[in-house]
Order: C-alpha cells, then structure tokens, then sequence
C-alpha cells in the first residue's frame, strides 16, 4: 500500500517537472496576462500612472466611441462575413478536386499552399505593389482603380488578399479529412444505388462536419484578428475605411498621443468575449443540423 | 474516388455521362487557375525585382528585361540594418523553434501517459486559451516585458513572450499524437527498471520524430513569419526582425519600391525553400490541426 502511494507520489512529482517549462511561460504569458487584461479594462492605464479603478466607464467609453460602432465593428463583422465562407467553400472545392485521381495531384497541392507559408508582411508588400494605380492588376484587366485609396474598394481589396492566402491551409486540412473518409462507405453507399448527389448527402458531408466545423471556427478566430495586412498595406484608411477591431484596440494602445491601455484592454475584451459566443453559436449551427 | 472500382449497372450509363464527362475538365480547369492566381504573384516580385527601379510599373512580363542585379546589391550594402535583420530572424527563429519543440513535447508527454492532480482542468485550460485573441494578451505582455522582465526590445524578451504565448497548440498537438502512440515499448522499458526520465529522451523521443519535426516546421514557419508582437516589443531598427524590417522598408522606400520587393524575398525565399524540402511534415502538421483536433 505504500509501496504504491510512493509510486503515485513520484509520478506526480514527475508530471510536474515534466509540465514546469510550459506552466510558467503559459501561466505568466497568457493565463495571468488574461487575468491583468480584464484588471486593466477596468482601470485608467498608460503604463506612465499606476492603474486606477474606473468601474465600467472604459467599457461605455469603448462603445460609445464612434471609431469603435462606427468603423471598427461593422468593418470587421462585413470582413468575417465575407472571407470565413468564400475562403471555406473556396478551399473545399480545391480539396475535392485534389482528392480525385489526377495527374500532378503534389504539384497543385504544393503551388496552392505556398501563399500560406509566407508572412503576412511580405504578401501585404506584394500586394500593395500589384494594387497599385499602375499596378499589374489594373493593367491586365485593363482599370483605372485606385484599390486600396478608395473607400469602396480598400476593404474588399484587403479580403482578397487575405482570402488568397489562407485558402491553401484550409484545403489541406479539408483533404485530409476527405482522405478519411473510408473508400468502403462510397462503395457501400453505390451498391445500395445511391447517386453521387446522395453520396455526397450522406456520406461525405456528415463525416466531414467535424472537419468543417474546425475550419470554420479557424477562420472566424483568425478573421476577427485581422491585423498584419491591414497595417502593411492601409494603416486602417483611408478614411477609417478599413479600421478593423484589433487595429483600433492597437491605435489605442500604442499609436495616440496619449496612449489609452485601459481603454484598448476593454476592447480587446470586448472582442475575446464576441469571438467566444460567435464560435459557440456556430457550433450549435452546425452541430444543431445534425440530429 | 471509390466509385471507379464499382462496376455500374449499364442502364444507369446512358444518364450519367455528363458530369463524369465535364468533371475532370473542369477539376483541372480550376486546379489550373488556382495555381496561377497562387504562384503569379510571387513570380513577379521574382522578375521585377530584377528589373531597375524605373521600370517597377512597366507592364506585366514574365521574365526580367532589362536585367539588373542593381536592387539586391543596394539592399545588401546601402541599408547598414539588413544584414542585421536577418541574422536577428534566424536567431529568434531557430531558439524559439528549439524552445517551443521541446517543452511542448515534455508537458505533451506527461498530460498523455501521467496521471497527476489537476491533469484535466489544466489541460483544457490550455486548450482553451487557443481561442483567445493575441491582441487581448498584448497588452499585459508588453506591461510585463516594461516593468517586470526589463526586456523589452530585446531579441530573448520577444523569444520568451512568442514561445509561451504558442505553448498551448504545440501541448496540444503533441498530447494527441503521444496518445496514440502504442504504449509496449514504453512498458517493456518500465520492466527493465527505466524512470520516466530516461524512458522519455531513450524511447519516447527517437518514436515522436515526426510529430517533432511537423511540430518544429510549423513553428519555424510561425516565429520566421512573426510580426505583431515584434512590432509591440522591439523598438530600435539593430534590434529588428526582417518582416519589422522591410513593413518599415514598405513605408520609407515606398519611391524605391523594386528595393522592397528584393528585400522582401529574402524573407519569403528561405521560408519556400524549407517548404519544399519538407513539405510532408508540413502537410503532416496542418492535418495534425484538422482532424486529430476534433
């Protein structure tokens, strides 16, 4: 009995050992850090003063700024409700396609994710350059626009681009949960005489629901976070036509002349919580056809 | 796919021809177009940063004419920084790789064969905390990076904060293939006498390669491709990673934009490159996300 006790004892000691590394840096670095952010979103902060309690003033002064109802949300929900399902059906095509038997099956797979091994900078420095007024693009079809200057057409460009380049790893991971889906199912299914549109019905989307549903819950994580394109190639303008929810909570924060942190905090809490029930709401969509 | 193996009744092929017939055309047809729209771009910056700084709006070629060496020549000699970038990315790249491989392996290691008080709750904390916004965390980190660790700008203050701030995928991911590792080697070095210690670096690490190596690419890949929280935590130009570099490159040299696009490569180039060599642990790790994840 105590020969065992001693045993469990040591492989907790172990675990915890095994566990310290990851425990500090994650404990300090984003547990406790979640923790000061929701302190901080209810103080006046600017890294100069020692934080003072402010109650929920931040929280009203955050919603209550026009930047904030005006620009930052409705800019950032059009992007998400945009690009999470083209950049889905987009890459669920490719992937069906891929997973047929074809000729070159590697070489597409490889030319389709190379958009999404490169950084964020470097696709923005791209596509500045081809978006430009005499840029290629307006050159091949032939247009005079002036894409990321223009209100109308800045946010739109910035979907593109972010669509371009996500679209490769969503395929890869749709293909992977197609190349799942065992081959005695489809034959299964034709011996019972089902058409393609019926195996496609009932066998492949409900097995590949788990996987749909991850990638559309990638893909609304990431597009709420928009940021890197948006400060390489348009810096939130013009006009505030492409300021973003993480773009304002970093004007905010670091780019004012008098840099507000309590005020950032509170947003970037505001957006932890939207982020939070969109994804659960979204389960419950997909989960909820399933019965 | 499966259907091909199929044999079909005969009546069924006078109605089916059609999509069957249409449906490999037009699979390459997108497959086709796809890849140019997905590789155009890279191959123009290609070609034009080979071409002098007046000609960077000269209608589309697919080939540098006329050609000059001019641009990577000013990058590497004239800009007294870039050198340095790169040698600050490689650093930061390879020691956060190192960092996030290894500890991520040992904590996977431990929630996926251990039982310990709290396994479950700290598990699923972490795993939660995936879904929190980077941004929401910027704050008390660059506070912390300030006034706690005196570290900010610094090339180890942003390795610390990058490698904890991505502990909680690597844990996971590395949690869920140590799970479905068969456990009879594991036993048979148990019965010989072996502590959790030696089992782990003798047994378990030499079988985990390539979740290691699919684990350590895409991390590679992550901190080489940084941008967000370097821009939070460093502030003077030496201490620079390149993707800080050339975004301050694209703003300053906006005149001189052929510059910027062979600047540029030299940050997207090595990146390719690794891809290409390892390109099944690539496909390995973002499978590794998908399925095994839900």
């Amino acid at each position: 009995m105590t020969r065992v006790s001693a045993r469990t004892l040591q492989e907790w000691i172990t675990a915890y050992t095994f566990l310290l590394p990851v425990l500090l840096g994650w404990g300090i670095f984003v547990f406790l850090a979640m923790l000061m952010s929701l302190y901080f979103s209810f103080t006046t902060f600017n890294l100069l003063k020692p934080p003072q309690w402010l109650g929920v003033d931040n929280y009203l002064r955050v919603v209550r700024h026009p930047d904030f109802f005006r620009y930052a949300v409705p800019n950032t929900l059009k992007y998400v409700a945009v690009v999470v399902p083209v950049q889905t059906v987009l890459s669920l095509i490719f992937a069906f396609a891929l997973d047929q038997k074809l000729r070159a099956r590697d070489f597409f797979r490889t030319a389709f994710y190379l958009p999404s091994v490169t950084s964020s900078v470097v696709i923005g420095i791209i596509f500045v350059w081809l978006f430009a007024p005499q840029g290629v693009i307006n050159q091949l079809l032939g247009l005079e626009i002036n894409w990321l200057n223009n209100t109308k057409t800045s946010l739109p460009t910035i979907m593109i681009v972010n669509i371009w380049s996500t679209t490769g790893t969503l395929m890869l991971i749709f293909l992977a949960g197609l190349q799942d889906i065992p081959g005695e199912l489809y034959e299964a299914a034709a011996i019972d005489g089902a058409s393609r549109l019926q195996m496609f019905r009932y066998v492949t989307v409900p097995l590949l629901r788990p996987v749909i549903f991850f990638v559309v819950t990638l893909g609304i994580i990431g597009t709420f976070q928009v940021f890197d394109q948006i400060y390489i190639m348009t810096k939130g303008g013009p006009l505030k036509s492409t300021m973003t929810w993480v773009y304002l909570i970093y004007f905010w924060g670091w780019q004012e002349v008098r840099p507000d942190m309590g005020r950032a905090s509170a947003a970037a809490f505001l957006l932890a919580v939207t982020i939070f029930v969109v994804t659960m709401v979204q389960r419950r969509f997909i989960e909820g056809s399933e019965e | 796919m499966a259907h091909a193996t199929v044999a079909r009744p005969t009546a069924l092929a006078g109605e089916m021809p059609l999509w069957d017939r249409l449906k490999v055309p037009i699979f390459y047809a997108l497959l086709i177009l796809w890849t140019l729209i997905a590789v155009l771009p890279y191959w123009l910056t290609i070609v034009y940063s080979f071409m002098p700084k007046t000609e960077i709006f000269a209608p589309p070629r697919l080939w540098p004419s006329p050609f000059t060496l001019e641009n990577y020549r000013v990058v590497l000699t004239a800009f007294d920084e870039f050198p340095r970038w790169l040698l600050n990315s490689t650093l930061f790249a390879l020691s956060a790789t190192a960092l996030r491989v290894f500890f991520a392996s040992l904590a996977g290691y431990a929630f996926a064969r251990m039982r310990f008080p709290g396994r479950r709750l700290l598990f699923n904390l972490v795993l939660g905390s995936m879904m929190l916004p980077g941004m929401a965390m910027l704050v008390p980190q660059y506070w912390m990076a300030v006034k706690w660790f005196k570290f900010v700008d610094t090339l180890y203050g942003l390795t610390i904060v990058w490698v904890s701030g991505s502990f909680a995928f690597g844990v996971f991911m590395m949690t869920q293939f140590f799970k479905q590792l068969p456990r009879d080697l594991e036993e048979a070095a148990f019965i010989d006498g072996a502590t959790w210690f030696t089992t782990y670096f003798r047994v378990i690490l030499p079988l985990a390669r390539p979740a290691l190596l699919a684990l350590g690419i895409l991390s590679f890949q992550g901190s080489w491709n940084e941008f967000m929280l370097s821009l939070i935590l460093l502030q003077t130009p030496d201490n620079f990673t390149l993707p800080l570099g050339l975004a301050m490159f694209r703003f300053q040299y906006y005149a001189i934009y052929s510059n910027v696009l062979a600047g540029s490569l030299f940050n997207s180039l090595p990146i390719m490159i690794i891809f290409f060599v390892f390109q099944r642990y690539f496909v390995e790790g973002v499978a590794y996300t998908g399925l095994k994840g839900t």
